[in-house]
Protein backbone atom coordinates (compact mmCIF):
# COMPACT_ATOMS: atom_id res chain seq x y z
CA UNK A 1 0.00 0.00 0.00
CA UNK A 2 2.05 3.33 -1.46
CA UNK A 3 -0.92 5.24 -0.12
CA UNK A 4 0.38 4.82 3.54
CA UNK A 5 3.20 6.39 3.41
CA UNK A 6 1.33 9.34 2.95
CA UNK A 7 -1.20 8.83 5.43
CA UNK A 8 0.31 10.93 8.08
CA UNK A 9 1.12 14.38 6.33
CA UNK A 10 -2.34 16.47 5.16
CA UNK A 11 -0.49 18.34 2.83
CA UNK A 12 1.07 15.84 0.36
CA UNK A 13 -0.90 13.86 -2.23
CA UNK A 14 -0.65 10.27 -2.25
CA UNK A 15 0.41 8.57 -5.47
CA UNK A 16 -3.08 7.77 -5.92
CA UNK A 17 -3.80 11.43 -6.16
CA UNK A 18 -5.65 11.39 -2.35
CA UNK A 19 -5.10 13.15 0.66
CA UNK A 20 -5.17 10.30 2.65
CA UNK A 21 -5.87 12.05 5.75
CA UNK A 22 -9.62 13.87 4.25
CA UNK A 23 -10.35 9.99 3.73
CA UNK A 24 -9.46 9.10 7.22
CA UNK A 25 -11.85 12.20 8.19
CA UNK A 26 -14.61 10.75 6.35
CA UNK A 27 -14.11 7.41 8.17
CA UNK A 28 -13.98 9.32 11.37
CA UNK A 29 -17.37 10.89 9.63
CA UNK A 30 -18.71 7.68 9.06
CA UNK A 31 -18.91 5.95 12.44
CA UNK A 32 -20.88 9.16 13.77
CA UNK A 33 -24.18 9.35 14.98
CA UNK A 34 -26.37 9.00 11.95
CA UNK A 35 -28.32 12.20 10.76
CA UNK A 36 -30.69 13.26 7.80
CA UNK A 37 -32.55 16.02 6.28
CA UNK A 38 -35.32 16.57 4.11
CA UNK A 39 -35.99 19.03 1.53
CA UNK A 40 -39.85 19.77 1.53
CA UNK A 41 -42.08 22.07 -0.73
CA UNK A 42 -42.81 24.42 1.90
CA UNK A 43 -39.75 24.26 4.37
CA UNK A 44 -36.91 21.62 5.39
CA UNK A 45 -36.15 19.58 7.80
CA UNK A 46 -32.87 17.93 10.04
CA UNK A 47 -33.14 15.26 12.18
CA UNK A 48 -30.29 13.50 14.33
CA UNK A 49 -30.48 10.78 16.80
CA UNK A 50 -28.88 12.06 20.48
CA UNK A 51 -27.62 9.31 21.99
CA UNK A 52 -25.78 9.80 25.21
CA UNK A 53 -23.45 7.43 27.24
CA UNK A 54 -25.23 7.19 29.76
CA UNK A 55 -28.38 8.06 31.29
CA UNK A 56 -26.87 10.36 34.00
CA UNK A 57 -25.96 13.22 31.33
CA UNK A 58 -27.78 16.53 31.46
CA UNK A 59 -29.52 16.27 27.99
CA UNK A 60 -30.47 19.83 27.94
CA UNK A 61 -26.54 20.00 27.87
CA UNK A 62 -26.11 18.62 24.52
CA UNK A 63 -26.85 20.48 21.47
CA UNK A 64 -26.50 18.75 18.15
CA UNK A 65 -28.27 21.16 16.30
CA UNK A 66 -27.46 24.46 16.45
CA UNK A 67 -29.24 27.47 14.54
CA UNK A 68 -26.94 29.37 12.58
CA UNK A 69 -29.20 32.73 12.03
CA UNK A 70 -32.94 32.60 13.00
CA UNK A 71 -33.22 30.70 9.11
CA UNK A 72 -30.23 28.32 8.86
CA UNK A 73 -30.05 25.99 11.15
CA UNK A 74 -27.11 23.05 10.64
CA UNK A 75 -26.82 19.03 11.99
CA UNK A 76 -23.66 16.76 11.64
CA UNK A 77 -21.95 13.89 11.84
CA UNK A 78 -18.55 13.32 13.36
CA UNK A 79 -17.16 15.09 16.60
CA UNK A 80 -18.58 16.81 18.44
CA UNK A 81 -16.02 20.03 19.39
CA UNK A 82 -15.07 20.19 15.91
CA UNK A 83 -18.80 21.13 15.20
CA UNK A 84 -18.88 23.53 17.99
CA UNK A 85 -15.42 25.39 16.52
CA UNK A 86 -17.23 25.47 12.84
CA UNK A 87 -20.46 26.87 14.03
CA UNK A 88 -19.12 29.57 16.05
CA UNK A 89 -17.16 30.63 13.04
CA UNK A 90 -19.96 30.06 11.10
CA UNK A 91 -22.02 32.36 13.21
CA UNK A 92 -19.75 35.04 13.04
CA UNK A 93 -19.59 34.75 9.04
CA UNK A 94 -23.20 35.56 8.82
CA UNK A 95 -23.29 38.39 11.41
CA UNK A 96 -20.38 40.13 9.55
CA UNK A 97 -22.08 39.74 6.19
CA UNK A 98 -25.05 41.58 8.06
CA UNK A 99 -22.86 43.85 9.55
CA UNK A 100 -21.54 44.94 6.07
CA UNK A 101 -24.84 44.81 3.99
CA UNK A 102 -27.61 45.05 6.55
CA UNK A 103 -29.20 42.07 4.75
CA UNK A 104 -29.22 38.58 6.22
CA UNK A 105 -27.15 36.31 4.41
CA UNK A 106 -28.20 33.65 1.85
CA UNK A 107 -27.39 30.04 2.65
CA UNK A 108 -25.61 29.71 -0.37
CA UNK A 109 -23.31 32.23 0.41
CA UNK A 110 -22.79 31.01 4.38
CA UNK A 111 -22.40 27.42 3.33
CA UNK A 112 -19.84 28.97 0.93
CA UNK A 113 -17.70 30.37 3.54
CA UNK A 114 -18.40 27.34 5.64
CA UNK A 115 -16.50 25.10 3.36
CA UNK A 116 -13.52 27.50 2.83
CA UNK A 117 -13.21 27.28 6.12
CA UNK A 118 -13.05 23.49 6.51
CA UNK A 119 -10.82 23.63 3.05
CA UNK A 120 -8.43 25.75 4.50
CA UNK A 121 -7.96 23.31 6.81
CA UNK A 122 -6.69 20.62 4.34
CA UNK A 123 -4.05 22.95 3.06
CA UNK A 124 -2.25 24.87 5.97
CA UNK A 125 0.73 23.16 7.90
CA UNK A 126 0.38 21.96 11.02
CA UNK A 127 -3.25 21.53 10.98
CA UNK A 128 -6.06 18.75 10.79
CA UNK A 129 -9.24 18.74 8.40
CA UNK A 130 -12.32 18.96 10.67
CA UNK A 131 -13.91 15.58 11.75
CA UNK A 132 -17.41 16.37 10.90
CA UNK A 133 -20.01 16.50 7.68
CA UNK A 134 -22.37 19.03 7.69
CA UNK A 135 -26.02 19.28 6.76
CA UNK A 136 -27.28 23.10 6.89
CA UNK A 137 -30.74 23.62 6.04
CA UNK A 138 -31.94 26.80 5.52
CA UNK A 139 -34.77 28.97 3.81
CA UNK A 140 -34.32 32.26 1.84
CA UNK A 141 -35.90 34.43 -1.18
CA UNK A 142 -34.74 31.36 -3.12
CA UNK A 143 -37.43 28.96 -1.16
CA UNK A 144 -36.01 25.99 1.08
CA UNK A 145 -32.05 24.84 0.46
CA UNK A 146 -30.51 21.75 2.23
CA UNK A 147 -26.52 21.50 1.69
CA UNK A 148 -24.29 18.77 2.89
CA UNK A 149 -20.47 20.12 3.41
CA UNK A 150 -17.86 17.38 3.85
CA UNK A 151 -14.46 17.76 5.65
CA UNK A 152 -12.53 18.18 2.38
CA UNK A 153 -14.47 21.30 1.92
CA UNK A 154 -16.94 20.01 -0.97
CA UNK A 155 -20.72 21.02 -0.57
CA UNK A 156 -23.63 19.27 -2.41
CA UNK A 157 -27.39 20.22 -2.61
CA UNK A 158 -29.38 17.71 -1.74
CA UNK A 159 -33.16 16.80 -1.89
CA UNK A 160 -32.72 14.34 0.93
CA UNK A 161 -28.95 13.03 2.30
CA UNK A 162 -28.28 11.56 5.24
CA UNK A 163 -24.74 11.20 7.17
CA UNK A 164 -22.68 8.67 9.78
CA UNK A 165 -23.39 5.27 10.76
CA UNK A 166 -26.03 3.44 8.89
CA UNK A 167 -25.73 5.88 5.58
CA UNK A 168 -26.73 3.61 3.14
CA UNK A 169 -30.17 1.51 4.16
CA UNK A 170 -30.69 5.64 5.36
CA UNK A 171 -30.12 7.01 1.95
CA UNK A 172 -32.25 3.77 0.06
CA UNK A 173 -35.33 4.01 2.37
CA UNK A 174 -34.66 8.10 1.43
CA UNK A 175 -34.98 7.23 -2.21
CA UNK A 176 -37.68 5.35 -1.75
CA UNK A 177 -39.90 8.19 -0.24
CA UNK A 178 -38.60 11.00 -1.44
CA UNK A 179 -41.48 12.88 -3.60
CA UNK A 180 -40.75 16.47 -5.48
CA UNK A 181 -43.55 17.98 -3.78
CA UNK A 182 -43.61 16.81 -0.43
CA UNK A 183 -44.75 18.74 2.65
CA UNK A 184 -43.29 19.37 5.40
CA UNK A 185 -45.08 17.34 7.89
CA UNK A 186 -44.71 14.71 5.84
CA UNK A 187 -41.10 15.17 5.49
CA UNK A 188 -40.76 15.03 9.33
CA UNK A 189 -42.75 11.67 8.83
CA UNK A 190 -40.45 10.23 7.09
CA UNK A 191 -37.55 11.48 8.89
CA UNK A 192 -38.65 9.74 11.74
CA UNK A 193 -39.28 6.61 10.09
CA UNK A 194 -35.86 6.89 8.43
CA UNK A 195 -34.23 7.38 11.68
CA UNK A 196 -35.88 4.78 13.24
CA UNK A 197 -35.21 1.93 10.40
CA UNK A 198 -31.83 1.69 11.64
CA UNK A 199 -31.76 -0.13 15.16
CA UNK A 200 -33.37 0.72 18.44
CA UNK A 201 -33.34 4.50 18.74
CA UNK A 202 -33.49 6.56 21.87
CA UNK A 203 -33.80 9.78 21.36
CA UNK A 204 -34.14 12.26 18.47
CA UNK A 205 -33.94 15.86 17.68
CA UNK A 206 -35.82 17.07 14.97
CA UNK A 207 -35.52 20.62 13.18
CA UNK A 208 -37.59 22.33 11.06
CA UNK A 209 -37.93 25.49 8.66
CA UNK A 210 -41.09 26.41 7.21
CA UNK A 211 -41.75 29.69 5.79
CA UNK A 212 -41.69 33.43 7.08
CA UNK A 213 -38.49 31.97 8.12
CA UNK A 214 -39.37 30.48 11.73
CA UNK A 215 -37.41 27.38 12.83
CA UNK A 216 -38.76 25.07 15.41
CA UNK A 217 -36.59 22.96 17.37
CA UNK A 218 -38.66 19.42 18.47
CA UNK A 219 -36.98 16.96 20.68
CA UNK A 220 -38.62 13.66 21.66
CA UNK B 1 2.79 97.95 16.84
CA UNK B 2 -1.20 97.59 17.54
CA UNK B 3 -2.10 97.89 14.17
CA UNK B 4 0.04 94.66 13.58
CA UNK B 5 -1.23 92.44 16.01
CA UNK B 6 -4.91 94.21 14.48
CA UNK B 7 -3.39 92.31 11.40
CA UNK B 8 -2.59 89.32 12.77
CA UNK B 9 -5.62 88.68 14.83
CA UNK B 10 -8.01 89.24 11.13
CA UNK B 11 -5.28 86.85 9.55
CA UNK B 12 -6.27 84.56 12.02
CA UNK B 13 -9.59 84.78 11.80
CA UNK B 14 -9.93 84.38 8.05
CA UNK B 15 -7.03 81.34 7.36
CA UNK B 16 -8.35 79.66 10.42
CA UNK B 17 -9.95 76.41 8.93
CA UNK B 18 -13.48 75.95 9.49
CA UNK B 19 -15.56 73.53 11.30
CA UNK B 20 -13.44 70.39 10.13
CA UNK B 21 -12.89 67.37 12.66
CA UNK B 22 -9.02 68.28 13.83
CA UNK B 23 -7.89 64.42 12.33
CA UNK B 24 -8.04 65.36 9.11
CA UNK B 25 -5.63 68.19 8.81
CA UNK B 26 -2.88 66.32 8.30
CA UNK B 27 -4.25 64.91 4.64
CA UNK B 28 -5.40 68.73 3.30
CA UNK B 29 -3.60 69.45 0.61
CA UNK B 30 -4.73 73.60 1.40
CA UNK B 31 -2.94 73.30 5.08
CA UNK B 32 0.56 73.76 3.41
CA UNK B 33 -0.49 76.61 0.98
CA UNK B 34 -2.15 77.94 3.77
CA UNK B 35 0.68 77.64 6.06
CA UNK B 36 2.88 80.28 4.75
CA UNK B 37 0.22 82.45 4.65
CA UNK B 38 -0.69 81.67 8.60
CA UNK B 39 1.54 84.32 11.10
CA UNK B 40 3.83 82.91 13.33
CA UNK B 41 2.56 82.24 16.47
CA UNK B 42 4.86 80.27 18.50
CA UNK B 43 2.88 77.84 20.47
CA UNK B 44 -0.34 77.47 18.88
CA UNK B 45 -0.27 74.38 17.61
CA UNK B 46 -3.79 73.29 18.45
CA UNK B 47 -6.29 73.25 15.81
CA UNK B 48 -3.27 72.80 13.33
CA UNK B 49 -1.49 69.52 11.97
CA UNK B 50 1.82 67.52 12.32
CA UNK B 51 2.73 69.09 8.70
CA UNK B 52 1.57 72.55 10.17
CA UNK B 53 3.86 72.53 12.68
CA UNK B 54 7.09 71.85 10.69
CA UNK B 55 6.61 75.48 9.69
CA UNK B 56 6.79 76.83 12.74
CA UNK B 57 10.20 77.41 12.89
CA UNK B 58 12.49 81.18 13.57
CA UNK B 59 13.21 80.71 9.48
CA UNK B 60 9.81 81.21 9.08
CA UNK B 61 8.75 84.01 10.45
CA UNK B 62 11.38 85.78 8.82
CA UNK B 63 9.96 84.63 5.65
CA UNK B 64 6.45 85.69 7.01
CA UNK B 65 7.39 88.96 7.71
CA UNK B 66 9.08 89.56 4.10
CA UNK B 67 5.81 88.07 2.37
CA UNK B 68 3.66 90.87 3.63
CA UNK B 69 5.88 93.20 2.71
CA UNK B 70 5.45 92.35 -1.55
CA UNK B 71 2.07 90.23 -0.92
CA UNK B 72 1.60 90.11 -4.56
CA UNK B 73 4.91 88.46 -5.89
CA UNK B 74 5.60 85.71 -3.12
CA UNK B 75 1.77 84.51 -2.25
CA UNK B 76 0.14 82.21 -4.17
CA UNK B 77 -2.60 83.51 -6.77
CA UNK B 78 -5.16 84.98 -4.99
CA UNK B 79 -7.19 82.11 -3.25
CA UNK B 80 -9.69 82.21 -0.45
CA UNK B 81 -9.07 79.78 1.88
CA UNK B 82 -11.36 76.77 0.67
CA UNK B 83 -12.63 73.66 2.30
CA UNK B 84 -11.43 70.76 0.84
CA UNK B 85 -14.85 69.65 -0.30
CA UNK B 86 -15.49 73.04 -2.33
CA UNK B 87 -12.10 72.39 -3.97
CA UNK B 88 -13.84 71.07 -7.17
CA UNK B 89 -16.80 72.21 -6.67
CA UNK B 90 -20.30 70.07 -7.49
CA UNK B 91 -24.02 69.55 -6.97
CA UNK B 92 -26.23 66.39 -7.22
CA UNK B 93 -29.64 66.37 -6.29
CA UNK B 94 -32.19 62.89 -6.64
CA UNK B 95 -35.91 63.22 -6.42
CA UNK B 96 -38.17 60.42 -5.72
CA UNK B 97 -41.77 60.36 -8.58
CA UNK B 98 -44.04 57.38 -8.99
CA UNK B 99 -42.56 54.34 -9.42
CA UNK B 100 -39.65 56.54 -10.82
CA UNK B 101 -36.89 58.60 -9.75
CA UNK B 102 -34.51 60.89 -11.05
CA UNK B 103 -30.84 61.97 -10.16
CA UNK B 104 -28.94 64.95 -11.65
CA UNK B 105 -26.03 66.82 -11.01
CA UNK B 106 -23.68 69.94 -12.63
CA UNK B 107 -20.91 69.80 -15.16
CA UNK B 108 -18.60 71.77 -13.73
CA UNK B 109 -15.08 70.47 -12.90
CA UNK B 110 -12.76 73.52 -11.24
CA UNK B 111 -9.68 74.18 -9.55
CA UNK B 112 -10.67 76.24 -7.09
CA UNK B 113 -11.94 79.19 -9.41
CA UNK B 114 -10.71 77.99 -12.31
CA UNK B 115 -12.94 75.96 -14.63
CA UNK B 116 -11.12 73.18 -16.07
CA UNK B 117 -13.92 71.09 -17.62
CA UNK B 118 -17.89 71.06 -18.65
CA UNK B 119 -18.61 67.37 -19.16
CA UNK B 120 -17.11 65.91 -15.51
CA UNK B 121 -19.08 63.16 -14.64
CA UNK B 122 -20.49 62.79 -11.59
CA UNK B 123 -23.67 60.70 -11.57
CA UNK B 124 -22.29 56.92 -12.13
CA UNK B 125 -24.50 53.56 -13.25
CA UNK B 126 -24.01 50.80 -10.58
CA UNK B 127 -26.76 48.41 -12.47
CA UNK B 128 -29.74 48.95 -14.65
CA UNK B 129 -31.84 50.29 -11.43
CA UNK B 130 -28.93 51.79 -9.34
CA UNK B 131 -27.26 54.94 -9.36
CA UNK B 132 -24.65 56.83 -7.34
CA UNK B 133 -23.63 60.68 -7.44
CA UNK B 134 -20.77 61.60 -6.22
CA UNK B 135 -20.05 65.16 -4.97
CA UNK B 136 -17.21 66.48 -3.28
CA UNK B 137 -13.81 66.35 -4.21
CA UNK B 138 -13.29 64.66 -7.93
CA UNK B 139 -10.42 62.22 -7.45
CA UNK B 140 -11.99 61.06 -4.00
CA UNK B 141 -15.43 60.44 -5.82
CA UNK B 142 -13.97 58.75 -9.17
CA UNK B 143 -11.43 56.26 -6.64
CA UNK B 144 -14.71 55.95 -4.49
CA UNK B 145 -16.77 55.15 -7.56
CA UNK B 146 -14.28 52.42 -9.04
CA UNK B 147 -14.09 51.09 -5.63
CA UNK B 148 -18.06 50.52 -5.75
CA UNK B 149 -17.96 49.19 -9.29
CA UNK B 150 -15.72 46.85 -8.08
CA UNK B 151 -16.88 45.60 -4.92
CA UNK B 152 -20.73 45.01 -6.33
CA UNK B 153 -19.08 42.81 -9.23
CA UNK B 154 -17.41 40.72 -7.53
CA UNK B 155 -21.09 40.31 -5.39
CA UNK B 156 -22.59 39.80 -8.58
CA UNK B 157 -20.67 36.90 -9.06
CA UNK B 158 -20.91 35.45 -6.08
CA UNK B 159 -24.45 35.78 -5.32
CA UNK B 160 -25.87 35.69 -9.21
CA UNK B 161 -28.16 38.58 -8.74
CA UNK B 162 -27.93 42.55 -8.66
CA UNK B 163 -27.24 44.42 -5.37
CA UNK B 164 -30.56 46.03 -3.92
CA UNK B 165 -30.33 49.46 -2.97
CA UNK B 166 -30.91 49.82 0.52
CA UNK B 167 -27.98 47.20 0.69
CA UNK B 168 -25.63 49.07 -1.80
CA UNK B 169 -26.17 52.08 0.57
CA UNK B 170 -24.89 50.04 3.73
CA UNK B 171 -22.32 48.98 1.88
CA UNK B 172 -20.97 52.56 0.85
CA UNK B 173 -21.64 53.70 4.51
CA UNK B 174 -19.31 50.66 6.16
CA UNK B 175 -16.65 51.41 2.88
CA UNK B 176 -16.70 55.70 3.99
CA UNK B 177 -16.94 54.39 7.52
CA UNK B 178 -13.63 51.94 7.67
CA UNK B 179 -11.61 55.66 6.32
CA UNK B 180 -13.30 56.84 9.53
CA UNK B 181 -9.89 59.35 10.73
CA UNK B 182 -8.18 59.88 6.89
CA UNK B 183 -11.77 59.97 4.57
CA UNK B 184 -12.95 59.89 1.30
CA UNK B 185 -13.94 63.66 0.69
CA UNK B 186 -17.14 63.16 -1.29
CA UNK B 187 -20.74 63.15 -0.13
CA UNK B 188 -22.73 60.52 -1.97
CA UNK B 189 -26.46 60.17 -3.23
CA UNK B 190 -27.76 56.69 -4.01
CA UNK B 191 -30.65 56.07 -6.23
CA UNK B 192 -32.04 53.32 -7.00
CA UNK B 193 -35.43 51.04 -7.93
CA UNK B 194 -35.53 48.44 -5.22
CA UNK B 195 -38.26 45.29 -4.46
CA UNK B 196 -41.21 45.80 -6.58
CA UNK B 197 -39.90 49.05 -8.59
CA UNK B 198 -40.62 51.02 -5.36
CA UNK B 199 -37.75 54.18 -5.64
CA UNK B 200 -35.14 54.39 -3.18
CA UNK B 201 -32.94 57.73 -2.43
CA UNK B 202 -30.45 58.70 0.34
CA UNK B 203 -27.86 60.50 1.01
CA UNK B 204 -24.61 60.21 3.62
CA UNK B 205 -21.74 62.67 4.79
CA UNK B 206 -18.16 61.75 3.89
CA UNK B 207 -17.93 59.13 6.62
CA UNK B 208 -20.78 57.17 5.93
CA UNK B 209 -23.89 58.89 8.03
CA UNK B 210 -27.03 57.81 6.27
CA UNK B 211 -30.04 60.06 5.35
CA UNK B 212 -32.96 58.25 4.11
CA UNK B 213 -35.46 60.55 2.44
CA UNK B 214 -39.13 60.06 1.11
CA UNK B 215 -38.76 63.05 -1.83
CA UNK B 216 -35.49 64.66 -2.32
CA UNK B 217 -31.98 64.35 -1.15
CA UNK B 218 -29.01 67.21 -2.24
CA UNK B 219 -25.26 67.72 -1.88
CA UNK B 220 -22.46 69.61 -2.82
CA UNK B 221 -21.09 73.02 -2.63
CA UNK B 222 -24.72 74.51 -4.07
CA UNK B 223 -26.41 72.24 -1.09
CA UNK B 224 -27.94 74.82 0.65
CA UNK B 225 -29.56 76.35 -2.47
CA UNK B 226 -30.53 72.81 -3.59
CA UNK B 227 -32.18 72.39 -0.53
CA UNK B 228 -34.44 75.59 -0.43
CA UNK B 229 -35.51 75.00 -4.56
CA UNK B 230 -36.55 71.61 -4.08
CA UNK B 231 -38.57 72.09 -0.84
CA UNK B 232 -40.53 74.51 -2.91
CA UNK B 233 -40.84 73.07 -6.30
CA UNK B 234 -41.18 69.14 -4.95
CA UNK B 235 -44.36 67.34 -5.05
CA UNK B 236 -45.45 63.67 -4.33
CA UNK B 237 -46.03 61.21 -7.11
CA UNK B 238 -45.20 63.26 -10.13
CA UNK B 239 -45.21 61.37 -13.14
CA UNK B 240 -42.05 60.92 -15.01
CA UNK B 241 -42.13 64.03 -17.32
CA UNK B 242 -42.92 66.78 -14.73
CA UNK B 243 -40.25 65.06 -12.42
CA UNK B 244 -37.74 65.53 -15.02
CA UNK B 245 -38.82 69.23 -15.44
CA UNK B 246 -38.81 69.60 -11.49
CA UNK B 247 -35.49 68.94 -10.89
CA UNK B 248 -34.41 70.60 -13.86
CA UNK B 249 -35.60 73.41 -12.84
CA UNK B 250 -34.72 72.88 -8.95
CA UNK B 251 -30.29 72.16 -10.21
CA UNK B 252 -30.46 74.90 -12.58
CA UNK B 253 -31.70 77.49 -10.09
CA UNK B 254 -29.39 76.17 -7.75
CA UNK B 255 -26.52 76.24 -9.45
CA UNK B 256 -26.92 80.11 -10.64
CA UNK B 257 -26.60 81.03 -7.31
CA UNK B 258 -23.38 79.28 -6.61
CA UNK B 259 -20.14 80.14 -8.50
CA UNK B 260 -18.82 76.62 -8.05
CA UNK B 261 -20.74 74.80 -9.85
CA UNK B 262 -22.91 74.77 -12.99
CA UNK B 263 -21.56 75.16 -16.73
CA UNK B 264 -24.51 72.71 -17.61
CA UNK B 265 -26.63 69.71 -16.30
CA UNK B 266 -27.04 66.33 -16.58
CA UNK B 267 -30.18 64.61 -15.68
CA UNK B 268 -31.20 60.55 -15.86
CA UNK B 269 -34.52 59.77 -15.23
CA UNK B 270 -35.28 55.83 -14.54
CA UNK B 271 -38.64 54.22 -14.69
CA UNK B 272 -39.12 50.20 -14.44
CA UNK B 273 -39.05 50.15 -18.15
CA UNK B 274 -36.48 52.13 -19.46
CA UNK B 275 -33.70 55.17 -18.41
CA UNK B 276 -33.61 58.67 -20.13
CA UNK B 277 -30.34 60.70 -19.84
CA UNK B 278 -30.31 64.15 -20.96
CA UNK B 279 -27.77 67.52 -21.16
CA UNK B 280 -29.08 70.54 -19.83
CA UNK B 281 -28.09 74.11 -21.42
CA UNK B 282 -27.68 76.32 -18.55
CA UNK B 283 -25.94 79.69 -17.67
CA UNK B 284 -22.07 78.67 -18.97
CA UNK B 285 -20.17 80.54 -16.06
Amino acid sequence: MGDSQYSFSLTTFSPSGKLVQIEHALTAVGSGQTSLGIKAANGVVIATEKKLPSILVDETSVQKIQTLTPNIGVVYSGMGPDFRVLVRKSRKQAQQYYRLYKETIPVTQLVRETAAVMQEFTQSGGVRPFGVSLLIAGYDDNGPQLYQVDPSGSYFSWKASAMGKNVSNAKTFLEKRYTEDMELDDAIHTTILTLKEGYLVFLICCFCLIPLFQSNLIEF
Amino acid sequence: MSLDSDRDRNAKRRWLPRAEPKGWTSLDLLAEQEAHLRPHKPKSLCGLSFLDSAFHSRHRTRRVQESRLQPRLLREPAAPAMSIFEYNGSAVVAMVGKNCFAIASDRRLGVQLQTIATDFKRVFKIHDKLYIGLSGLATDAQTLYQRLVFRHKLYQLREERDMKPQTFASLVSALLYEKRFGPYFCQPVIAGLGEDNEPFICTMDCIGAKELAKDFVVSGTASESLYGACESMYKPNMEPDELFETISQALLSSVDRDCLSGWGGYVLLVTPTEVQERVLKSRMD
